[in-house]
């Protein structure tokens, strides 16, 4: 199965995943500083930011647009409850 | 003695004047006892709207809870009638000061809603009708209503996320919703007439804003430095005998509770347990001993069978780490660290280093729920809990001692950088 790599910046662990994991699974399981509330793509409570390879997760779908920008989240952050990774390398942090 | 402002004529109820241009239009509940289930009061609550009257126009602030509503229309009709009105603000969207909404909405139709950012998706799950035009705003925005300007303050979390207070430029007034608001009824209205009401105020504080002290911090940046001759909050008391005070005091109880002997740079990691024949104990001890071999963590113990929650619940707000030792008993942590764990709601727990561990007998669940409990509290659970079989070997023991020392390391972001594969990750 493909698998992707993550980078929690803000906790210095690198992890790999199998294509199609939520970036919040892992998060959690890793005890970054990424933490959730709905897991639902409702809340914005895993608003995370995306240092490096946007591409490598799946594309935000139109209710996760509309939830970051309700919450004014800046260029390149997903909702970690909804991003899939993809494969390749992909590097993250808390907001 | 006082004199009570006149609330009502022949039975109808009447607004209350506040200046010229500025009516109170909400409504007394005197006898309601408990408040969104968290809170008591001991003599009821007050919905607080509000009337201001421009050249070019009416801004209604805010409605009251649905069964008050014939109060607030008969308030409102006895200052202004519906064609008038032209803005419609609510500071958020909680059902006690948007009962009234979708009424008047009806009867004043041509009005429209001013709502916080976050509040869009709300109102829709609230009014349950999708076609309506609203203005959503931010800090800075403002509407005018010609002589009269209202001023949008963005104060989000205090305490629902699309929470705002809005500004009345000319009077220098207030209208700050929930904030600066307190649960109490007192038919003299302000606060240099009613009862001591300082207690509501605190007790208010406690449960409703303590949970988003970080924000009231950074919303109070936002008000302080406003010129101010009233706040208007949207429960309670209103406030134009010294102001500020009010302001001042969020503040001081939106900082650290106790001055800290911790120095900069040092952390600190608590850690509780509780034991029925020693086990745990023993773990709570091996963690103990390896967090305090690391420098510049300030480790505590505490074994939750020795006191009441409260303190410990001030204590884990001030803490950087918290870690819990409960053995598994008949398929479940135990009830003392579940009480702590469901009277954390009140703080913020968002960033902090959380651990668990625990003796077992056969099945030992009790540790991954506790685990799983305070992921869901928003703290960050890093290192793997322990479970260890009924009484700890030396080895399991030396384990323990590893577990303190990462927490601890950890908690500096002393870890050496890791690579993991999730399969590895149960
Ligand atoms: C003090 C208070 C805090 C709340 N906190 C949350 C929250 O953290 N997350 C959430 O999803 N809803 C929260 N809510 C919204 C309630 O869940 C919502 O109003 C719900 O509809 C109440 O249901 P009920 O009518 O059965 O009591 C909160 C409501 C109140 C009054
Ligand atoms: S956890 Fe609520 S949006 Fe992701
Ligand atoms: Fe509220
Ligand atoms: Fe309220």
């Amino acid at each position: 199965m493909a698998k992707a790599t993550i980078i929690f910046e803000d906790i210095d662990v690198t992890v790999t995943a199998p294509a199609g994991t939520r970036l919040i699974e892992i998060s959690e399981k890793v005890g970054s500083g990424i933490v959730y509330g709905c897991r639902e793509g409702e809340c914005g409570t895993c608003i995370t930011k995306v240092t490096e390879g946007w591409n490598n997760l799946t594309e935000p779908s139109v209710l996760e647009d509309k939830i970051l920008r309700e919450n004014m989240a800046g260029k390149h952050n997903r909702l970690a409850c909804q991003a899939q990774v993809l494969g390749g390398v992909i590097k993250v942090k808390p907001v | 003695m006082s004199k009570l402002p006149q609330l009502t004529i022949s039975g109808i109820a009447q607004a209350v004047e506040l200046s010229e241009r500025v009516h109170w239009i909400g409504a007394m509940d005197p006898s309601l006892r408990n408040f969104d289930i968290i809170l008591k009061t001991a003599n009821g609550t007050t919905y607080n709207a509000y009337l201001v009257r421009g050249s070019e126009g009416v801004a209604i602030v805010d409605t009251v809870k649905e069964n008050f509503s014939n109060d607030f229309f008969e308030r409102l009709e006895s200052v202004a009638s519906y064609d008038e009105i032209k803005v419609i603000v609510l500071n958020h969207l909680e059902p006690d000061h948007t009962g009234a909404l979708p009424e008047l909405m009806r009867r004043a139709p041509q009005a429209r809603v001013y709502i916080s950012q976050k509040a869009q998706s709300m109102l829709k799950a609230l009014l349950k009708q999708d076609e309506f035009d609203f203005t959503s705003v931010l800090t800075g925005d403002k509407v005018s209503l010609g002589d009269r300007t209202l001023e949008f303050f963005h104060t989000p979390y205090l305490h629902w996320p699309d929470t705002q207070c809005t500004y009345l430029q000319e009077e220098q007034t207030l209208f700050s919703g929930d904030v600066f608001g307190c649960h109490f009824c007192d038919a003299r209205l302000f606060n240099d007439e009613v009862g001591d009401f300082r207690f509501s105020f605190e007790y208010y504080y406690a449960h409703i804003m303590r949970p988003f002290k970080d924000y009231v911090n950074k919303a109070l940046d936002l008000l302080e430095p406003l010129a101010l001759i009233n706040i208007l909050p949207a429960h309670g008391p209103l406030l134009r005998d010294q102001p500020k005070k009010y302001v001042q005091r969020y503040r001081e109880l939106s900082s650290s509770v106790l001055q800290s002997e911790i120095g900069a740079g040092e952390k600190t990691l608590l850690i509780f347990y509780i034991s029925s024949y020693g086990n745990t104990r023993r773990m709570a001890l091996a963690i103990y001993e390896g967090a305090m071999e690391i420098e510049h963590v300030r480790v505590s113990l505490y074994d939750l069978e020795g006191s009441e929650v409260a303190p410990f619940v001030d204590l884990i707000e001030g803490a950087d780490g918290i870690v819990f030792g409960t053995p598994t008993i008949n398929g479940d942590a135990v009830k003392p660290v579940w009480d702590l764990l469901s009277s954390l709601a009140v703080i913020n727990l968002k960033t902090k280093v959380g651990g668990v561990f625990g003796s077992y007998g056969w099945t030992g669940e009790g540790v991954k729920m506790v685990e799983d409990r305070l992921r869901g509290l928003k703290l960050r659970v890093p290192i793997p809990g322990i479970r260890i079989k009924l009484i700890p070997t030396e080895e399991e023991i030396e384990s323990c001692r590893e577990f303190g020392q990462h927490l601890a390391q950890e908690l500096l972001g002393l870890r050496q950088p890791r690579v993991i594969d999730m399969a590895d990750l149960a």
